[in-house]
């Protein structure tokens, strides 16, 4: 049994459904980050299937840029996370009407 | 076959974990759940050859991004069980509708590009990572130097908004308190 490019895409693909998901149904902000770190994995994995199967770098080499970017936000979000959390004592979404939107 | 086996075992692995992610209502399991579908997901980059990818997923994803979301967790309530929305029956079918035709598009893609060409081959004589080190150093150095200035600005922003008032903790004291040190301090304290 062959494992070919239309397996990892199928699989990149229920990956990002299930982040997709994730965050459509969360109301913590900090869970709704993690349904995000499942998007850009899933697309990652694709990134890196189609670098192998059509023998191209330019795929990890967007995996990396992907990567970092991530991390970044991590970085800056869980910032902003830990400055509203001080100021309102949590970090549900529901609770963020401050510009009554 | 080996590739196969290892295919079918991570790829169950890897979606079980992030069902639990997605669907638990404990904060703490579902950091667990992500760091361990992030080392199941660099299993299918070093099955797909991307060695070096697969180690900065491990070093970058669970060492970093995990541990930062570790400390992140500290400063939360996460010992309380998380509120789910109420479901609306037309959200979760369009949502599904959604995915399903995401799934479609997604899978298809590929079939009407066959005439895609490597604009960067992977050279069989030398290793992947000396490869990716020869492409990522000429072909993408600018975006290289960018995002390392991203990651500089991202460090200082980091800094900036969670070592704030590290020395007093707002939500450990009473109202009384923190209206003293607006008065001490003339400014805002909470801002």
């Amino acid at each position: 049994m062959e494992i070919g490019l239309n397996h990892y895409l199928v699989l990149s693909t229920i990956l990002f459904a299930i982040g997709l998901v994730g965050v459509m149904k969360r109301k913590n902000l900090l869970l709704l980050f993690f349904a995000t770190e499942i998007l850009l994995n899933a697309v990652n994995i694709a990134f890196a299937a189609i670098s192998h199967y059509y023998g191209d770098l330019t795929g990890q080499m967007f995996a990396f840029f992907v990567i970092a970017i991530a991390a970044s936000e991590v970085a800056v979000g869980l910032g902003l996370l830990i400055v509203w959390f001080k100021r309102h004592g949590t970090i549900d979404l529901d609770f963020m009407t401050s510009m009554k939107g | 076959m080996f590739e196969a086996v290892a295919f079918y075992l991570f790829a169950f692995l890897t979606i079980a974990m992030f069902y639990i992610v997605v669907t638990t209502k404990q904060a703490l399991y579902a950091l667990t759940a992500l760091a361990a579908g992030m080392i199941f997901i660099s299993a299918f980059f070093f099955i797909l050859g991307a060695d070096f990818l697969g180690a900065i997923q491990i070093i970058v994803y669970t060492g970093a991004v995990m541990a930062l979301y570790a400390f992140g967790m500290m400063f939360f309530d996460t010992t309380r069980e998380v509120k789910e929305k109420k479901g609306n029956k037309f959200i979760i079918v369009g949502l599904s509708t959604l995915a399903a035709i995401l799934i479609v598009v997604i899978v298809s893609a590929p079939m009407v590009s066959d005439n895609i060409v490597a604009l960067y081959p992977i050279a069989d004589n030398i290793g992947n990572v000396q490869s990716v080190g020869l492409v990522l150093f000429t072909k993408y150095l600018i975006p290289f130097e960018v995002a390392a200035i991203m990651l500089l600005v991202a460090m200082v922003a980091g800094i900036v908004l969670a070592g704030k008032k590290m020395d007093l903790s707002l939500t450990l004291m009473s109202g009384e308190e923190i209206e003293e040190i607006k008065k001490e301090k003339n400014k805002k304290v909470l801002s």
